[in-house]
């Protein structure tokens, strides 16, 4: 009986000791934490996607507190929290235009498909064999390697086709670098008009192989003001600094449906219309 | 024959088909009405356009001038009409620029370089200018402008000159009857090989499966002090590491060019152009390819003008007598898949090779078991395993570690593993992202 509470006891004793121990050592070696950062990284959405050039949401904090970032810098806040950081840190907010991905492509599967790609499932490999399963040299691969890289679920892939929902993109640009085809833009989300083409060759060309190219037909540049669609080539975007209303995708009736509302294309809209 | 050579370590011993072409002679391709030259056929900068839309042109004119050292010029492979210089699809399934020619039948020849008779005393530095001018790549599949392999930096000693007659792709016969029926150009286009790199000899490697070839060159070799070696019949004995190997015992050190061991690797095909431009004065216009496969009605070896159509090509062999389900340009083990019978033949194209639906099947990559196939049979001793499975979660820095760069791209890997997994493929890409990697940061 007396072994147990001989041990009990000194444990006891060597756990007092050493508690007031860390308590001094803490005391003295306190690391000063500004309760700023701890704030702002709780202001903060917290997803780590680096859309703001920094690791993460925790390391933005610190750079925001050490002015050397604005809130406004983070793609995912909503401006409601972007001006609760600046309050917070009694800074001014600036303005900031909210930006979402375009993947310019609207070639699925049903449209484009020539041969069997039996590899590995990943854009990035694709391209290195035979550029893939679809006809289109320009057009999306359709694995999905931007989905994959987007930390918010925004990019959808549809029959072999990536569409970016505009409503759940907050605009971080992980995708971007991840198309071999160079496909995805940043553009800002007020405008909705988009060609979803990228292909440069001439336009019977693109038939061939793809329903639902732009064939710069021109008929979109008709109906809008001038400057908003720009012809390059045989291919025809959009204006970006002069965009062209929504409005425009149904006046102009694109015989291919390559001009496309973005909210509408995520929503599938223009499946099978065009011919 | 001099001493037993060595086995490299690895490799794989797939079924050749060769026998389905390997006993057909060689046959001239007949004159076609169009056809359309890519312009891009080698390694380096793309040669320099210098004829136009609707420009007549003679068999043997030049359509695109070489545009630095590494790279090569291009010529008409006959007489017509440029009718446009547009796109078609390349070999690795993107469009790529093409001049089209439409033939006016005759077949007329512009003759660009005089002969050069008296080889054996020509001054190297014109021998090789001419190799340049006529256009002349490694026509074993790479297409690197030869003239680069015969000019060694002046730091490099070359001592030895091997003559790649290794042919271990299988169903390609194309060399392995350029060897039989060409003979005398092979030893002489090795002895001018030889002469532009200041050596008196050169060993031609033949894996032993095909004797007669050994036997053919052996009887004619002598004349320029070529020696023959018999090699052991194992894929990729042809590769130029592994050939060097087994030939002289040296290793090719990662990262090193055969030159740095003091070797130069030519391929039958090409030491053949060679003789032609320097004795008969004639570019590279065509070239022996194997258009062969279970679907093909008549397999065979023909003399194909760059710019033929595959679609042609198959025509040319009778046809197919059942639906292919595969088309490939070049052997099974490294040829690139085909999606498009308007791609052309280019000066790399050593074969047409057609595979049936019963041969192939589809299959679905599974996880490795770690059984260690991949690592017995690599001829180049890395871990196919292992940086597969880097390469899948995208650790390239791994997978430069575990050195894919020396990855020759053989297949062999991918040939034997159990769970058809895309080891090759994975290292394309890693390759890829590393230089993208380097090009970054320089």
């Amino acid at each position: 009986m007396s072994i147990a509470w001989i041990a009990i006891i000194s444990t006891g004793v060597i756990g007092i000791v050493l508690g007031v121990v860390i308590g001094i050592v803490a005391k003295v070696f306190a690391v000063e934490i500004d309760e700023r950062i701890e704030k702002v990284e709780e202001l903060l959405p917290g997803a780590n996607c680096g859309g703001c050039g920094y690791a993460g949401c925790a390391d933005f904090a610190k750079a925001v507190v050490a002015e050397k970032a604005t809130p406004g810098q983070c793609p995912v806040c909503a401006p409601v929290d972007i001006t609760n950081i600046a309050d917070y840190l009694g800074i001014v907010a600036e303005e900031k235009e909210k930006r979402v991905a375009v993947v310019r492509c609207s070639g699925d599967a049903s449209h484009t498909e020539r041969s069997l790609y039996n590899g590995i499932r990943d854009c990035r490999s694709a391209v290195l064999v035979a550029g893939g399963a679809k006809g289109c040299d320009h057009g999306c691969i359709g694995f999905g390697s931007c989905a994959e890289a987007c930390p918010f679920g925004a990019i959808e892939i549809r029959d072999a086709l990536a569409v970016v929902h505009p409503d759940l993109c907050v605009g971080c640009e992980n995708c971007v670098a991840t198309c071999p085809k160079n496909l995805i833009i940043m553009v800002p989300a007020s405008i909705e008009t988009h060609v979803y083409c990228n292909s440069p060759e001439k336009g019977a060309a693109k038939r061939t192989y793809c329903k639902t190219a732009c064939i710069a037909c021109r008929k979109c540049v008709k109906v809008s003001e001038e400057g908003q669609m720009e012809v390059d080539g045989f291919l025809v975007r959009t204006n970006y600094e002069n965009p062209p209303p929504p409005e425009v995708v149904e006046a102009a009736a694109c015989p291919t449906t390559a001009l496309r509302n973005a909210s509408l294309h995520a929503a599938g809209a223009y499946e099978g219309v065009s011919k | 024959m001099s001493d037993k050579p060595r086995k490299f370590k690895g490799g794989v011993h797939p079924n050749d088909s060769k026998a389905l072409s390997a006993s057909k002679p060689i046959q001239q391709a007949p004159l076609l009405e169009s056809y359309k030259v890519i312009m891009h056929q080698n390694i380096g900068a793309p040669p320099e356009l210098v004829v136009k839309k609707g420009d007549t042109v003679k068999k043997g004119t030049l359509l695109a001038k070489a545009s630095g050292f590494v790279s090569v010029p291009l010529h008409a492979p006959t007489s017509g009409t440029i009718k446009s210089i547009d796109k078609c699809p390349g070999p690795t399934g993107i469009s790529v620029p093409a001049i089209e020619i439409a033939a006016d039948g005759e077949d007329a020849w512009e003759s660009p370089f005089e002969p050069i008779a008296d080889w054996m005393n020509a001054d190297p530095a014109g021998l090789r200018q001419r190799i340049c001018d006529a256009g002349i790549v490694g026509m074993g599949g790479a297409g690197f402008p030869t003239h680069v392999k015969l000019s060694p930096p002046e730091d490099k000693t070359i001592d030895t000159l091997i003559l790649n007659g290794a042919e271990c792709e299988p169903y390609l016969t194309a060399d392995h009857r350029l060897m039989l029926e060409h003979a005398e150009e092979v030893v002489l286009g090795a002895a001018i090989s030889a002469r532009i790199l200041g050596l008196k000899s050169a060993v031609i490697g033949i894996e032993e499966n095909k004797p007669d070839a050994i036997e053919k060159l052996e009887s004619v070799a002598g004349k320029y002090n070529i020696t023959v070696q018999s090699l052991p019949v194992n894929y990729p004995q042809g590769a130029e590491r592994q050939l060097i190997y087994a030939i002289t015992g040296r290793e090719v050190p990662i990262g090193k060019l055969p030159m740095d061991v003091g070797c130069v690797v030519q391929n039958i095909a090409t030491v053949i152009a060679i003789a032609e431009a320097v004795v008969k004065g004639l570019p590279s216009i065509e070239r022996v390819a194997t258009v062969t496969g279970k679907p093909v009605v008549n397999p065979g070896n023909w003399r194909l003008r760059i710019g033929t159509p595959v679609a042609k090509v198959l025509e040319l062999a009778g046809g197919i007598s059942e639906q292919p389900a595969k088309l490939l340009l070049g052997g099974p083990m490294m040829g690139i898949a085909q999606s498009s019978l308007d791609v052309t033949v280019m000066k790399n194209t050593s074969g047409v090779l057609l595979i049936a639906a019963d041969e192939v099947s589809l299959y679905t990559s599974e996880p490795c078991i770690r059984c260690g196939r991949c690592v017995d049979c690599c001829p180049m001793q890395i871990l196919p395993a292992t940086i597969s499975q880097a390469v899948e979660n995208k650790r390239f820095d791994w997978a430069e570690k575990l050195n894919v760069m020396a990855c020759i791209e053989c297949g062999s890997c991918s040939y034997v593993c159990p769970s058809h997994r895309p080891l090759n493929q994975h290292f394309k890409r890693a390759k890829v992202e590393i230089q993208a990697g380097l090009r970054k940061k320089s």
